[in-house]
């Protein structure tokens, strides 16, 4: 695998809207046809060279391509775009839209990110030590396929609306959320090992919500059904097993009508 | 002024009989002259391509409300799907184009003119703002009659002339083109969450039923003498085993004879044949029943009829029909828009994706070319998608392909999961038939403008019509064997000429002319209690006046008016 | 003598009362009396020729205006626009259509982020509209056939002061004739409004918890138990109100900034959206937002058909319109120090927007479009009086439910003074020429700007 180290030297005014920085996108050049991709701001477009120093050669395939980004990234945007293979570390802070519509590889950001990151995902692997923002793992503006696949894992908190029309995959959040969780849901999986602040799986038809924490408000359209104990994310616990949302619609099969579970640690 | 020659092309002119002949076509100031009036026109060398008059679009949802609703509570429609900018303004959307992309994208295809399938009258002033942001392809657009509480008092009571005398007041107010008819009785009833399951179930509280409505509108229509016909949504539309209902809706035209001074032969027009056309009880044993459909309209020539082809893609659909779009909502479940409009219609939009992986999807597809493919009269069946509903109107020339290609359709075919009940359900694998360029131009141009009453202007190349001309990079004395090349040539036409100006060069807008709101203007004889019933209705039902209502004629963006006098 | 004009459009509220009789001298210059108007409404027009300005006015170096002529304002705000990385023009609540199709014809070619006060308002119901769609109806759908109404989080008696009587609960309709007697008024709100007066039932929900009411409505009304008490409405309550939607022949949800603006705010609208599906299993619902100025219902019309995109769109690229609220949206791009130009037009975002969004902003270029001094003109470089939409200025408006209402001009603007349309026309003629001086100076591109993408 080769790498890419792209250090930011001239940040921008405003913000940087990064969707070429993808693997898929560097794979095959070199350092000085990289510093010629396009990256905007605002209405501007400038060469990626104008504002990051480029060092190393793309692989020859998006696997065979690493990443890594240095200097304070806070501003710059949709890193991660759409990516398909290979692996991106941002060492530390990221703003929106990282990994946003990704399909395969790894993006490992090592601060935050803000909002809408890990959208629209069909697979790959999201990873932040610090915390995210909202819209982590949801879906497009009225797209009603929301996260399809892969797994984000966020070691601190998240914002409100995690894993809107989730339908597949796996979101882990290893501090709270704020409100609504998996609204929407028709499947996936979502771990929040901290406390959540209310709205856990409105309106959600199917899929899996584990709070090993405190939800603070219940919603009403979730009925206790039971105990279970079960492992989650390696961890072995005892818990209070929900069904619901009894408002929303559920799909019938084999002449049992399905629900979302929602599972809080005893 | 400006001259323009086209000359050498294959031209395909079904309003004058003329079959691929090779010959120039000669415009002057716009409009279609002899050649040899020209003095020193540009040319333009159509050599070893066809030429047709500029396309004709009879039932296509372009301007209004529920596009524009369909535009706006889908921004997934826009996600990573429109193409770069090469025109003046932005192009955005997929299955619900915005009005410039619609504009250009009609151009590009070679159309000149498209007929929006339904106004809410109420609505009048947005269709015309949109009209206006819609470049260079001239609108006509249909209010809608079906459900209209005056249409329904006044055909209970039999009462043509003053039906007639309202229609024209409406046409007048709304700048509208012709009689659109949408689940006639049946979206009056959703204004209670109901329906009307056929054409003789009564209209609750207005004691008609849909047929009476029908036939009444067919009399308004030939009593004013209108260019278009009734332009008919049937009653339990999209439903397995309405093929019984539209033939007993066709069977009401019988006896009808067109009176019109505008060339049209028919009485009704039901569009998007497709959707009407199912057999069997259940979505498990529909089948297609478009051969029996086809065998009525075929035998029958006081009728017309598109085909609303499904193309297979996700799209939104959108109609006045507002129970059948409650009904599709609670099949795939997605978002649900619903409109009712006091007085006068409802509208529902819900998404769709029409899969080649779902057996229903691909027996749709089958059915509606089926409609083309039986049609023993091309003039008389027409190519629609009924944009956006079974597809968008950007799918034309793939229709066109299928049509013209047993290949294209194996081909698609082959894709599907459930080929063989979709083959079992139909007899699209039974039909060899490969319609001809000369036919296509039946379907897209002289059929629809005769239909719509317009083919004096529209639809053909003889002098004194307006300069609008096609030209496509196929040469029908060698058909290029991939079909996928037909498709492509009428994706992006050579030229497109609108109105003598270029507005098309090798598939690009080069140039936006000016474009036409095309309105039928009706003078009847004045009627004071149809006046006082407007008055009364305003007064008490309606939420806005009566004065402004009706459209301000500054909001009426380069008319053409079609005027009709039934006092002489 | 004095000239009686009928058919009168008010330019207050998305009620857009269009029965307005207005009498004006004889000159047409002066507003002499309003009939059928709210005081608000006849307010708006009797205050129309108070504190006007004929021309531009550009800040100075000491900080006072000093007038310009209208040809150098559209060079200034043209060349901002073209110097700005990403300008934002926001506003248009208070304007016709033709004037927004106009704002977006300049901000496509300046390359600007274009943005409607449904931003800070109805903003979340599009999100909700985009998410699970809008069933919903005319307001003479309403009055002729309604015989339950809800008013949840809105209080039409302060903010739409006809709406009750011409649409909702007083009047008499087709199939309505018993008007107020033949229907029953549910109000959902955690304040004993004067709307709520008028209710035969008045929940008070705990405050930022009407997502959680709406569950519990939606879980009813599938026939499951709730808790006894959920947000602060006891259980009997939610089943009696439940059953009251269940047996209307014709209801109407009317919603307002109590749930755009409480915690979850799209989600409230959403989960609403979802209740009113639910019901038309039953019977017929429909459910309106109680959109708040008269044309603020606009801006979404025109842009859509435009872009296909209501609100925050951001066209910097020129030739792809993008558009996500929580980043594209005004508030947003101010306190995230996004957009380095600010026009301001039809609103008065000094007085809307929170402090903090606002200073972020003044620190860049700020023009404001408006016929009168607003708290924006005080802090704004430029500001460029206009003539008033339904007063000096017709055209077409979109009331709350989205009908299209032609409204009129009753007098004329003060003399010179522009109209919207025309205004943001020239500086779009400004912006071309600036655009071909330019291109003269730099030489011509090698390769053209767009290539068409396969679909």
């Amino acid at each position: 695998m080769k790498t890419v180290t792209l250090t930011l030297e001239n940040p921008p005014e405003l913000y940087l809207e990064g969707q070429n920085i993808t693997p898929d996108n560097f794979a095959g050049k070199t350092a000085a046809e990289l510093a010629a991709i396009d990256i905007w701001e605002g209405k501007l477009k400038s060469p990626l060279g104008k504002h990051f120093a480029v060092a190393g050669n793309g692989g020859a395939t998006a696997a065979d391509t690493k990443i890594v980004l240095r200097g304070d990234c806070t501003r710059v945007k949709r890193i991660g775009q759409q990516m398909t293979a290979g692996e991106i570390v941002i060492e530390g802070n990221a703003d929106m839209y990282i990994g946003g519509w990704m399909k395969g590889g790894k993006i490992h950001v090592k601060g935050n990110v803000d909002s809408f990151c890990g959208i629209g995902m069909e697979g790959g692997e999201l990873i932040v030590d610090g915390n995210a923002g909202h819209h982590l793992g949801s879906s497009p503006r009225g797209e009603w396929r929301g996260m399809q696949g892969g797994v984000i894992r966020v070691a601190g908190d998240a914002g409100n609306d995690t894993g809107t029309f989730i339908n597949g995959g796996t979101i882990i959040i290893g501090g709270d959320a704020d409100i609504h969780i998996s609204t929407h849901g028709e499947g996936g999986t979502v771990i929040v090992k901290g406390n959540a602040k209310g709205r856990v799986g409105g309106q959600m038809v199917k899929g899996d919500i584990y709070v090993f924490g405190e939800i603070e408000n219940p919603l009403p359209g979730f009925k206790l059904v039971g105990e279970v104990e079960q492992e989650v994310d390696g961890v072995k616990g005892r818990f209070a097993h929900h069904i619901g949302d009894l408002g929303e619609r559920h799909p019938v099969s084999k002449g049992k009508t399905v629900y979302a579970n929602l599972y809080t640690q005893i | 002024m400006s001259e323009l020659l086209i000359k050498n092309g294959f031209v395909f002119d079904p309003l004058q009989g003329i079959k691929g002949d090779r010959m120039d076509i000669a415009i002057k100031d716009g409009k279609i002259v002899e050649t040899n009036t020209l003095s020193s026109p540009s040319v333009i060398d159509a050599a070893g391509m066809t030429v047709m008059a500029g396309g004709v679009d009879v039932h296509s949802h372009v301007v209004g409300p529920k596009v524009n609703v369909g535009r706006l509570f889908r921004p997934e429609d826009k996600l990573f799907k429109s193409p770069f900018k090469t025109c003046n303004r932005m192009e955005m959307g997929f299955s619900v184009p915005s009005t410039f992309k619609t504009g250009y994208d009609y151009a590009r295809m070679g159309y000149s003119f498209v007929n929006e399938a339904a106004m809410p009258p109420l609505h009048s002033p947005h269709v015309h703002e949109e009209i206006r942001d819609t470049p260079i392809i001239d609108n006509a657009a249909m209010p809608v009659f079906g459900n209209n509480w005056f249409t329904l008092e006044y055909l209970k009571n039999n009462e043509i002339e003053n039906n007639a005398a309202y229609t024209a007041w409406l046409l007048r107010a709304t700048r509208g083109f012709a009689i659109k008819v949408v689940n006639p009785g049946g979206t009056e009833a959703w204004g209670w969450g109901l329906n009307c399951d056929n054409i003789h179930d009564p209209v609750p509280y207005f004691d008609i039923t849909p047929a009476k409505i029908i036939t009444g509108l067919i009399e308004t229509n030939e009593f004013l003498g209108l260019p278009h016909s009734v332009h008919l949504h049937c009653n339990n539309l999209g439903n397995p085993g309405n093929y019984t209902d539209t033939l007993d809706s066709l069977r009401l035209a019988e006896g009808y004879t067109p009176k019109n001074n505008f060339g049209r032969d028919q009485v009704m027009h039901i569009t998007h044949v497709q959707f009407s056309s199912y057999g069997g009880d259940s979505w498990k044993n529909i089948d297609s029943q478009a051969k029996t459909i086809m065998d009525y309209v075929n035998s029958h020539d006081n009728i017309t009829v598109d085909m609303g082809q499904v193309t297979l893609d996700e799209t939104t659909t959108m109609t006045a029909d507002g129970p059948f779009e409650h009904h599709l909502q609670s099949l795939n479940n997605l978002k649900w828009v619903n409109t009712d409009v006091a007085l006068e219609t409802a509208a529902g939009v819900v998404p769709y994706v029409y899969s080649p992986n779902v057996k229903v999807s691909t027996i749709q597809w089958a059915i509606g070319l089926e409609i083309a493919l039986y049609s023993n009269d091309l003039m008389r069946t027409f190519i629609t998608t009924d944009h956006p509903n079974a597809g968008p109107f950007t799918r034309y020339p793939r229709v066109i392909k299928w049509l013209m290609s047993r290949a294209a359709r194996d081909e698609t075919m082959k894709t599907f999961k459930w080929l063989n009940r979709t083959i079992e359900s139909t007899t699209i694998d039974s039909i060899d038939r490969e319609l001809t360029l000369y036919e296509i131009a039946q379907m897209t141009r002289a059929g629809p403008a005769k239909a719509l009453g317009i083919s004096n202007t529209y639809g053909g190349l003889a002098p004194g019509m307006d300069g609008n001309v096609a030209i496509y990079a196929l040469n029908p004395e060698n058909m290029p064997s991939n079909p996928d090349m037909i498709e492509s040539a009428f994706s992006r036409c050579a030229y497109l000429v609108k109105d003598g100006i270029v507005a098309v060069k090798g598939g690009e807008i080069v140039a936006e002319p000016p474009k036409r709101t095309v309105w039928v203007d009706v003078k009847v004889p004045e009627n004071a209690q149809v006046q006082r019933d407007i008055y009364e209705h305003f007064l008490r039902h309606y939420s806005v006046g009566v004065e402004n209502y009706q459209l301000f004629d500054e909001h009426l963006h380069n008319p053409r008016v079609i005027e009709v006098d039934t006092t002489q | 003598m004095a000239k009686k004009i009928e058919n009168v459009g008010c330019p207050f509220c998305g009620v857009c009362c269009d029965d307005l009789v207005v009498t004006v001298s004889d000159d047409g210059k002066k507003i002499l009396e309003v009939e059928n108007a709210c005081i608000i409404g006849s307010t708006v027009f009797h205050r129309a020729m108070e504190d006007r300005h004929a021309l531009p006015r550009l800040r100075q170096p000491d900080g006072t205006y000093k007038e310009i002529s209208y040809d150098e304002a559209i060079d200034y705000t043209a060349k901002v626009l073209q110097k700005a990385k990403k300008p934002l023009i926001y506003g248009f609540g208070s304007t016709n259509c033709e004037g927004m199709a106009a704002a977006a014809k300049v901000a496509e070619k300046a390359g600007a982020v274009i943005d409607n006060c449904a931003s800070i308002c109805h903003g979340s119901s599009f999100l909700a509209i985009f998410d699970n769609g809008y069933p919903s109806c005319t307001l003479g759908e309403t009055k002729n056939r309604a015989d339950v109404i809800v008013y949840w989080g809105a209080n039409p008696a302060h903010a739409h002061p006809r709406h009750m009587s011409r649409y909702s609960i007083f009047p008499r309709g087709f199939f309505t004739g018993k008007g107020h007697k033949g229907r029953k008024i549910i109000v959902i709100d955690p304040r004993h409004t004067d709307t709520a007066q008028v209710a035969d039932i008045h929940l008070q929900v705990k405050q930022g918890h009407d997502y959680d009411l709406f569950d519990a409505f939606r879980t009813v009304l599938r026939g499951h138990d709730i808790p006894d008490e959920v947000a602060g409405v006891k259980k009997e309550k939610i089943v009696e109100a439940v059953e009251i939607l269940k047996k209307a022949r014709f209801g109407t949800i009317f919603y307002g900034m109590g749930l755009c603006h409480s915690d979850g705010r799209n989600h409230n609208v959403d989960i609403a959206i979802s209740l009113t599906r639910d019901l038309n299993d039953f019977t017929k619902w429909t459910i309106m937002a109680m959109r708040g100025h008269y044309n603020i219902t606009g801006p979404g019309a025109v842009w859509s058909w435009q872009y296909g995109f209501p609100y925050c769109l951001d066209l910097t690229k020129r030739d792809i319109a993008h558009m996500n609220p929580g980043e594209t949206s005004s508030v947003d791009l101010a306190m995230r120090d996004e957009v380095d130009a600010f026009i301001n037009i039809g609103t008065d975002a000094a007085a809307h927007f929170p402090i903090e969004p606002v200073k972020h902003l003044r620190k860049h270029p700020w023009i404001t479009i408006d016929p009168h001094p607003t708290m924006a003109t005080e802090i704004s470089d430029l500001h460029i009086p206009v003539g008033i939409v339904g007063v000096e200025v017709p055209g077409i408006v979109y009331r709350m439910d989205n009908v299209p209402i032609q409204y009129r001009k009753v007098i004329d603007a003060p003399d010179g003074v522009l109209n919207d349309e025309e205004l943001f026309e020239r500086i779009y003629q400004r912006l071309c020429e600036l655009e071909a001086e330019d291109a003269a100076k730099t030489p011509a591109k090698t390769t053209p700007e767009g290539v068409r993408a396969g679909e």
